[in-house]
């Protein structure tokens, strides 16, 4: 209990029920005063027609006529509540249903409240009342009351039931309100229970999602998603911290047993010194390996999207092409570049510089003869493609999505140099960048298709060449 | 050559002393930030190498004191942080080279030799000269031995990375990060290539080869 009364719901839900309550009060209190003000009306009004009935017995009967009215209407029972008192001017009654002039009331004409006190069937009876009071020609007085029993009476038991009223609705507002607050803890709760198993470890667990599409549920949901990519770029850090440690594994041994095997041998600085370029060779290569994986994990990560630019994607190929040429020429291989400038994209130059370069080196290296042909153009639906067909042996279908997977490498190409990570860093760079890439038969041959959303023609931004 | 080295890992400062102590350098050895920024202020160094992530005082700090200091020394910066604009940060802090870790020892050589000589070949210069080779920048025309050599215009601006670093060892990656703005590895060995063809054609037909290949470290470019 003390922990609901700490929780932000439980506050909202007090300060709601406070400004509730003010309100309910106000309606109230309004309805309080209206309601007595108009059984006081109610007593003047009736007042005011007896003076009228009196004055036109007066007006034509004179002073007899009117003590003559008077004691007509105070001898029956029936208007009791309606006081009349005739004196003369010193203040003796003449007549009326009053003993004496009230002692509270004032002897000028106009409205006056006072107190009466008589004996009604042997109790004595003391009430408020209102009256008239008239003077007549010859100083005469002439008071026209009505008794405020009635009103007070109904003044109270409107107090009452408003108050009953108010209680009533403070006490509906109060349960209201805390089972309000109780159901919104609970779903918060449920949020809170599942982050605390996430803590300790569960990373299964999920926020409950009740189904009623609420804002809470929209949370849950969300929160969820949230939590499935955190658990998939973890398990995708598991599955690269896994490929590292078996993909380092084997040349990291290799290159111990090498060393290893040198130091048994006859020592002999020519051999050694042999062993040891071996060794940095090997240790060049797992660097190399390395390096590779942090390029994808930092493309995956997407670290780089603050850093994208308008580039043509003509120069960086171009570019590309001019690295690869002489490697194509020296393995005999046509290397056909055809584009279209300028081919604008949203990007990071320096990756897709070495995606291009990945699919590039891929092709020619495993294309023993014929031709590599580099084909850029602007497809309708505002997509740049860049497609890089050769003539080599290809890639079964079976295949196409895995060679994407790290360290993948099909088994005729094991004795190919390469670390089989190349086409995961171009998936990782087209995904980056919106983009998508395909294989495709280019029978015969492989034909890798890579399509990113162009960018608006405008925005033309010169690429710097910082050659030294 | 006096170098410093800023580096609070034991073992890969150990390392540096060592490599670079028997490369001919004379060596000290900074173990944090603060030190290593009083040392360098005394100006008896030819270069720095200065670690990323120092104890003490942060890698780039230092290195921004001191150029607030009008220290002209030259700094190599290492660092575990690879990314393009970790490299540009560097840079613009007043670092005169970037070097990621791990690295090969012959890369880090390489690079602070080329400090070293920084100011060799002014940049405004128009001719360049190694031996018999001859360029001229403006004419943009090879000739060795006075005969004129037919360049590509990426083989040119190869040609002349190697002559204004004639003498020192050029790595593969010294040449892709500055003629090919590359800062990546390609997995094939595009960059002997290149070099290959370079050499072919600046060197067939005459009896001293000037291009030559720096086993587990790179090339260069000697007269003699």
């Amino acid at each position: 209990m003390f922990r609901l009364l700490r929780t932000n719901a439980f506050r909202l839900a007090a300060l709601y029920m406070a400004l509730f309550a003010v309100s309910v009060l106000t309606v109230l209190v309004f309805i309080y005063f209206s309601t007595a003000n108009f059984v006081e009306r109610q007593a003047e009004e009736t007042i005011g027609a007896e003076i009228t009935g009196l004055q036109e017995q007066y007006r034509a009967h004179g002073l007899l006529g009117l003590i003559a009215a008077v004691n007509s209407r105070t001898a029956t029972e029936r208007n009791e509540p309606t006081l009349y008192l005739l004196t003369d001017p010193r203040l003796h009654r003449i007549a009326g249903n009053l003993a004496a002039w009230p002692q509270t009331a004032a002897i000028k004409p106009g409205w006056v409240e006072f107190s009466v006190s008589l004996v009604r069937r042997g109790q004595p009876v003391t009430y408020d009342a209102l009256a008239s009071v008239f003077i007549l020609n010859g100083d005469y007085r002439l008071l026209v009351g009505r008794d405020l029993r009635d009103a007070a009476v109904f003044r109270r038991r409107v107090a009452q039931t408003l108050f009953w009223a108010a209680l009533l609705t403070l006490a509906l507002g109060l349960v209201g309100g805390l089972f309000m607050t109780r159901n919104v803890l609970r779903r918060v709760e449920a949020v809170n229970r599942t982050s605390a198993s996430i803590i300790q470890g569960d990373f299964a667990e999920r926020v409950p999602v009740t189904g009623s599409g609420d804002e809470f549920d929209q949370l849950a949901s969300n929160l969820n998603a949230m939590l499935d990519q955190i658990e998939r770029l973890m398990a995708g850090m598991r599955q690269v911290t896994d490929n590292i440690a078996h993909d380092l594994r084997t040349p990291l041994s290799r290159l111990r047993a090498r060393l290893e095997v040198t130091l048994l041998e006859r020592p002999d600085a020519n051999r050694y010194a042999e062993a040891l370029a071996e060794t940095i060779a090997e240790a060049d290569h797992l660097l190399g390996t390395f390096n590779a994986l942090l390029s994808i994990a930092e493309a995956e990560a997407g670290a780089r999207r603050d850093h994208m630019a308008t580039v043509d994607l003509d120069e960086i190929a171009r570019s590309v092409v001019d690295l690869y040429e002489p490697v194509a020429e020296e393995r005999g291989l046509k290397l056909a570049l055809d584009t279209t400038s300028p081919a604008l994209v949203r990007g990071d130059r320096h990756l897709l510089s070495q995606a291009i370069a990945n699919l590039l080196d891929n092709a020619l290296k495993y294309t023993p003869e014929g031709e590599v042909h580099l084909v850029l153009r602007r497809s309708n639906g505002g997509h740049i493609e860049l497609e890089i067909a050769d003539t080599g042996p290809g890639v079964p279908a079976a295949h196409r999505e895995h060679v994407f997977d790290r360290f993948f490498r099909l088994e005729n190409s094991r004795s190919t140099p390469g670390n089989g990570l190349g086409l995961s860093l171009v998936r990782a760079v087209v995904k980056l960048h919106g983009g998508e890439i395909r294989l495709e038969d280019n029978s015969p041959g492989l034909k890798a298709v890579m399509i990113l959303p162009a960018a608006p023609e405008r925005a033309v931004v010169s690429i710097n060449r910082s050659a030294a | 050559m006096k170098l410093l080295v800023i580096e609070d890992d034991r073992e890969a400062a150990a390392y540096l002393v060592k490599g670079l102590t028997e490369s001919g350098y004379v060596v000290d050895h900074a173990p944090d930030g603060r030190e290593g920024l009083f040392l360098a202020t005394s100006g008896k160094y030819d270069a720095l190498v200065v670690d990323r992530m120092l104890p003490g005082m942060d890698g780039l700090a230092l290195v921004s004191a001191l150029r607030a200091a009008e220290i002209p020394v030259p700094v190599l910066i290492l660092s575990a942080l690879g990314a393009v604009d970790d490299r540009v940060k560097g840079l613009r802090a007043g670092g005169d080279d970037y070097l990621v870790k791990p690295f090969a020892f012959a890369e880090l050589l390489a690079r602070i030799e080329v400090l070293l000589r920084r100011g060799g070949t002014p940049l405004a210069t128009t001719r360049l000269k190694v031996g018999d080779l001859e360029m001229d920048l403006l004419a943009r025309q090879v000739t060795r031995g006075g005969k004129d050599i037919e360049l590509l215009p990426r083989e040119f601006r190869l040609l002349e990375f190697l002559m204004r670093h004639a003498g020192q060892v050029v790595t593969r990656t010294m040449l892709l990060e500055n003629v090919w703005d590359y800062h990546f590895d390609p997995q094939t060995n595009v960059i002997d290539v290149h070099v290959s063809r370079l050499r072919h054609k600046i060197d067939r037909g005459f009896d001293h080869t000037l291009l030559q290949t720096i086993r587990g470290a790179g090339y260069s470019l000697r007269a003699n």
